[in-house]
Parts: C-alpha cells; structure tokens; sequence
C-alpha cells in the first residue's frame, strides 16, 4: 500500500516476521492498536492467518487477534535482518 | 469558559496529616493484568457492585485495611490507553480528573511489560501520583522475561513493586507504597515521555492556545496532547472552550497534522523503550510457551470448535447435576417451608390477604431465590473461563461465526448460555466491552430458547402430536434459532448499523484460576442481581396473582380470563382461543408455568391433560402456542434483567415489544401457514 514492498497484514502467511510499516484505517483504529503496541516501527509475527476469519498476530509479547477488515489496514515490511530476539523464537499454531 | 485558567505547576503536595487519613485510591490497569485478583484480595467481601453515574459500566470500590490504615479502592474499568474510544476509557479518566484520588496504583502484567507501560505513559499526564505493581512475574518467568524492579523503578522516578497476586505477594506492598507516596514520605520525580521532535512545534502552538481557556483542574499539556491523538470528547470540549478565532487556528493546525497521533505513541513507545531497557531481560529465548502450544487446539477453528463445545458441555452437566438438585431442595424445603409457615401464621387472615402474601409475594421471593444455584453455579464457570484466559479464545474461534449477523465473536458466550438460562446470559453480555454490541446481544438473548422453555416444549410437544414429537420439538428449535438469526440481522442492519465492529481483542497468557477471585465474583453477581432484580419479580408476581384470582374463585373467572377474552381477536389470527392465550399470559412468571395454567384452566392433569388439549385444540392452534411460547416475552427474570444491564426502561421495553412483535408475526405466519397445509382440523 504505502510502499511497494510492504504487505497486507492479512496476506502474510503464519510464521512471517516482519517489521509494521503502516496502520491505516483512520486515527481511531492506530489509536486503538498502538495502544495494544501495534505502531509502525513493532515487529511482528503471524501466528495464525488461514485466509478466512480472524487472524493471530504478535507484537510486543502480546497476541492480538484481528478480524480481517482491521488486518487488510495494517501493511507490513519483510525483514531480511531480523532481531535476533525475534527470529529465536519460534512460529507458533500453523 | 473559565476566568481562572489554572497553570499547571508541581504537583499540590497535600499537608502532612496528624493522623493518618484514609486514602483513596484508583486502581487502574490494562485489561488481563489480574486487577480483579488484586481487588478481591484487598476489598474481599467488602466490595460495593454500582455503576458509574449514568454508566452501564460497573463500578466496583470496597474499603481495605493494611497494617492500620485505612484505603478506600476503587477498581477502575480495564483499558489499554486513556483516549475517549470507549466508554470504559472516558470512564477511567474522569475518575482520575474529577474524583481525584489520592494516588493511583496502575497494575502491569510483567510478561507483556511494554504493551502495559502505555497506559503508565498516559496516566503520568494526568495531575495524581501513579504507583506500578508489576504482576504475574512467576508467569513472566516461565515466559523467559526477567524483570529488575529496582533499575525500573529508577528509571521511571516511582515505586516499582513486583507481585504475585493470585499468591498474595506484593499486594500490602504495592499499597504501603502507594501510601508512602501519598504522605509525601518518598519523593515522586516520574520521567514523563515528551513528543517526538517532529510534532513539539506544532504541540507547543495547541497548547499556547489552548492553555487560556482549558477549565481549572485540567491539564493544559494533557488536552493539547490529546487533541493532537485526535482525542473526540477533548476535542468536542475545546470547541466549546475556545473562543472562536482560537478554536479555528487549533482546528487549522490540527487539520494539517494529522499523523500525529502516530507520532505520540511512537514516542511513548520510544520512551518505554528506554525505560525497560536495563530492567528487563530475556535469559531464555525460543522456548515454546504453554500458551502457544495449547492455542494450537484452542484456536483451532476445528479442534477449537470442538473444545468449546466440550467446555460447554461441562458447564451445562455441572449446572443440571449440581444446581438442579439445589434449586429443587430449595425449592422444597426452603420456600414450601416458609410458605406453609406463613401460610399458618395467616390461618385466621382474610383469603385475599394470605393469597397475595403467600401465593404472590412468596412465591416471587421463591423464584428469585431458586435462581441463586443456577446463577452461581454459571458465574463460577464464567469467572474460571475468564480468568483462565480461555474466554477470548472462545470469542476468536466463534468470530467468523457471529460476525455474519453482526455480532462480536464475544457475543457467543452470552448467548449460549442463554439455552441454559437467559438471566446469566442478559448478565454475562458484560463482557462485551462497546455498549452497541452489547445491547444487540441483550436484545438477542431472550429468543435464545432457555430450559425452562424447552421443558415446556418437550412436555407439551408429545401431547400435541404423538405421531412425530422429536421431530416437530426440533424443528421448532431450530425455526426459533433462524428466528434468532433473523432478528440479529434485522437489528443490526437497521438499528445498529453505524457500528459495524472491528473485531480487535488480545489473547492473554493461560493462568491457573484463582479461586478467591472466582468464588467473589461469582458472589457479587449473584447478589447484585437479587439486590436489583428481587422487587421486579416479587411485584409482578403479586400482580399475576391478583388478577389469577379476582374477581371470580376460578381463573376462569379471573381478571386475566377477562382480559384472555378481550385478546381473543388478535389471538385468532394465531388459533388461540381465551384459554391458550391466559397459560400465555402467566407463564410470564416463569415459563414452566404454561403447563400448570393449561391444567388448570382445562381442569386435567397428566396423560388425561393430552387427550383434553387434542380434542380441544387444532394442530395448527398447538403449533401456533408452542411457536408463541417460545418467542413470547421472556420470563419476568430475564425483563428484570435486562433492566439490570441497560440501566433504561426504554431498551427493556424495547427488548420486550420485539418479543411480543415476533410472537405475534410469527405465531400467525406459523398458523395460517399450518391451515393451509389441512393441519387446521380437529385432532392430531
């Protein structure tokens, strides 16, 4: 959306790590997530994305569950040099 | 507008008292940091259940007393951050601006200490002394996080208390240090986060602006920040404020920086960042948690589906083997007890006088108190889901489901419990935190057939039609489910429809219950409901039983017959005759009084009760009762109820009249549907 290589939050498979590029949506919902610590800037982890319904997330040691209107809003960047913090633990739910 | 701006300066320190003075005290926290655990600990049985002025919202306070002196506590709503997106938020900060507490204890869940440190940074803009007790730390532990009070506590400039409440670690603590600060005996200099340097010119433009006219007692720097996060009620309230010129240059620089509420929690982040950065520490990475691994099946959209409906199940099976047995002892040996008792000591009374007492006003007294083992009973179920984390998965399992007709995945819950009984299931919307949401589902609950109605059904349904009772009984179930439906989608397509939801809910770490926690919540709730609901029953209890029994000795006789007749008109559309329509009628007492008034009004009982109705009534008659029966308004419990959660008589009677409505739509579309088909003649 913003930027060629950021990707739909929604699109991204369970397992991806990435870094947040960009909440859209309008002040109220990047209000409403940012203060669960989803801002641009956080990384984070799919942990559940099947295509329908719901989805997983992590971000800040905090599961977030999204619908998938609010994941469409949210677009991430690939991170080719993750944190190492973050690349040690593991993907969890598949 | 104000003509004694105050300027913020330090804090007011308070004048050291000669006696120590009770201290009152905000609880505050993110949701799922274990506040009520704290809570029920320091206020145990002490606690008062209200609602904030003018609120549906729940305001729990309670007194405590730790080493001799005296806290007043209130436990303020859960919320992430402090803007006016929800109800509960605009709550927790007017408490914080008006009440003016004493001090404030923010809770902060240890294994997510960054998320939670938003809320700190928020409330350090408010004019009250904030103490941080860190919780859950054992579960941080096994988390892999590591926390170091005392470097937090030096980088944030106030008392930093690690706890284990469901252990009762740190909770005297963490008030002892509130106290300290209250009295001015340890200093508190908090580092506040300041703006990122993209935004200070425009900050300090709003707030140059604002400062003036923003009324005494209100941060200057706080409004400015939060008309900068694009803050509604700030920014409705300054429109008023300022003076019109004033407010047009705000609104202009506001207009132009629009992004900034993204620069003002990027920057609280940043300043969190430098907080934790020496405090926490991760000695063990890649571990997979046990709630990552117990996700894999509990989010799960099969295995999930199937684990929730075995959590179900569960609480059903306790609530028939463990509540019914008590509810029919009470039943038994309690109300017929004192009824046979006051019905003795009335022994020389006038007939009306111990007819009112004994078989209206007691027996009102009899349903509220045979509702206590059930309501219990689910309240513990709902406290240890709740308080084990499990509640939100089952939400998040449930969403793709509810979503259809417009409803949170939380809304499930509520409703299911509602086959159970639709009073906890009115009570236990609560856990819908957005108020339009909530009020779909309370609207929703009472089609949800509860077992009272469906004893109705399998009693009646055999009588009716013997040839083929399990099928009509499911099929009727299942036409009142897509009834439910229908309605959701109705009210949520016309009457809720600007508040399309986003569904956006954290999964908080599983955690062992706390049965003190759980075992007070359950026994507020139960109280809370006899406290309030208790009048409603009794009266209307009363008032059925003077119009069963007057004028004439017979219901036949009666008030309600008379009034049965009068209905006669609407209710032929539907194949009811006088009589169907006054077992209606006073099954709104309780639903299982439909089968008892159909005896007595027919004069039969038992098997020779079936051949009776056969003779007597259509088979499209009987379909067309047993459709009304299950749609009709809900039980004076469940109106009580709804009573209770809306805080209006308007949404009850709102609630009430789409009952009645669709009772009435559809007990005549199932009646003249049925005359078609040929079911209109007499006998099954």
């Amino acid at each position: 959306m913003a930027s060629p290589n950021a990707i739909a939050l929604s699109e991204l498979p369970p397992g991806f790590r990435g870094v947040v590029a960009r909440v859209a949506g309008g002040r109220e919902l990047a209000a409403r997530l940012a203060a669960m610590g989803l801002t641009a800037g956080t990384e984070i982890v799919v942990l559940q994305n099947r295509g329908y319904g719901p989805m997983l997330a992590r971000v800040r040691d905090t599961r977030i569950a999204l619908g998938r209107g609010q994941a469409d809003m949210v677009t991430v960047y690939e991170c080719e040099s993750a944190d190492p913090r973050a690349a040690a633990r593991p993907a969890a739910t598949g | 507008m104000n003509a004694n701006p105050q300027t913020l300066g330090p804090l007011p320190v308070p004048p050291r008292p000669a006696e120590a003075r009770r201290l009152v005290v905000g609880l505050a926290g993110q949701p799922n940091v274990g506040k009520s655990t704290v809570f029920s600990i320091l206020t145990g049985l002490s606690a008062e259940v209200g609602n904030w002025p003018g609120r549906t919202v729940e305001r729990r306070e309670g007194s405590a007393r730790i080493n001799g002196r005296e806290f007043h506590v209130i436990d303020l709503p859960g919320t992430y951050s402090l803007t006016s997106n929800s109800e509960e938020e605009r709550i927790a900060r007017e408490f914080i601006l008006n009440e003016r507490p004493d001090v404030i204890v923010m809770l902060a869940d240890a294994a997510a200490l960054e998320r939670n440190l938003y809320l700190l940074a928020e409330l350090l803009l408010l004019p009250i002394p904030v103490v941080l007790g860190v919780n859950m730390v054992d579960v941080a532990r096994r988390e892999g996080v590591e926390f170091d009070a005392h470097v937090l506590e030096a980088a944030l400039g106030l008392p930093v208390v690690p706890m284990v409440a469901s252990r009762n670690e740190g909770v005297a603590e963490v008030l002892a240090a509130a106290a300290a600060i209250a009295d001015g005996e340890r200093p508190f200099a908090p580092d506040r986060p300041e703006i990122a340097s993209a935004h200070r010119e425009v900050y300090e433009l709003v707030h140059a602006l604002v400062a003036p006219f923003v009324p005494a007692g209100l941060p200057a720097d706080w409004a400015a920040l939060k008309l900068l996060e694009g803050d509604r009620e700030v920014t409705e309230k300054s429109r008023q404020w300022l003076p019109p010129d004033a407010w047009a240059s705000v609104h202009e620089l506001l207009r132009e920086h629009e992004d900034a509420v993204l620069d003002v929690a990027g920057a609280r982040y940043e300043w969190i960042g430098r907080m934790v950065r020496a405090a926490v520490r991760r000695p063990r990475l890649g571990q997979i948690s046990f709630t990552d691994r117990f996700d894999r099946v509990a989010t799960h959209p099969g295995w999930g589906l199937a684990l929730l409906l075995a959590v179900f199940g569960m609480v059903f099976w306790l609530t028939f083997s463990v509540a019914g047995p008590v509810q029919g002892w009470l039943e038994e040996t309690v109300v017929a007890r004192a009824s046979a008792g006051l019905a003795g000591a009335l022994a020389g009374a006038p007939a009306w006088l111990s007819g009112i007492l004994v078989d209206g006003m007691l027996a009102g007294a009899g349903i509220v108190v045979t509702f206590v083992p059930i309501l219990f009973v689910f309240f513990l179920a709902l406290g240890f889901l709740e308080d084990t984390g499990y509640q939100s998965r089952m939400a998040y399992v449930m969403d793709r489901f509810m979503h259809r007709i417009g409803l949170h995945g939380k809304s499930f819950l509520p409703l299911f419990l509602g086959f159970g009984c639709n009073v906890p299931a009115v009570m236990g919307s609560r856990v819908i935190e957005s108020r339009p949401a909530r009020l779909l589902t309370i609207m929703l609950t009472p089609f949800v057939p509860c077992s009272a109605r469906l004893l109705v059904l399998a009693f009646l349904v055999p009588l009716f039609f013997p040839a083929f009772p399990a099928l009509v009984a499911w099929g009727l179930v299942v036409a009142n489910l897509v009834v439910l439906v229908l309605i959701g989608l109705l009210l949520d397509r016309f009457a809720f429809r600007r508040e399309r939801l986003a569904f956006i809910m954290e999964m908080p770490l599983y955690h062992v219950p706390n049965p003190r926690t759980i075992l007070i919540f359950a026994a507020t709730n139960v109280w809370t409901f006899m406290k309030r609901a208790a009048t409603i029953i009794v009266v209307v209890s009363m008032i059925i039983w003077l119009l069963v029994s007057y004028p004439g000795e017979h219901v036949n006789d009666s008030y309600l017959a008379g009034f049965g007749r009068m209905l006669e008109p609407v209710g032929a559309l539907m194949g009811l005759d006088w009589r169907l329509i006054v077992a209606t009628l006073s099954a709104f007492v309780a639903k299982e009084n439909a089968i008892a008034a159909l005896g007595i009004i027919f004069g039969t009982e038992g098997e020779a009760l079936g051949t009776t109705l056969a003779a007597a009534i259509t088979p499209a008659a009987a379909l067309a009762f047993l459709v009304v029966n299950m749609l009709f308004v809900p039980c004076v419990a469940t109106v009580a109820a709804v009573r209770q959660e809306t805080r209006s008589w308007g949404w009850t009677a709102a609630s009430t009249g789409l009952m009645l409505a669709s009772a009435l739509l559809f007990g005549t579309l199932v009646y003249q549907g049925a005359v078609l088909l040929g079911l209109g003649g007499a006998g099954a």
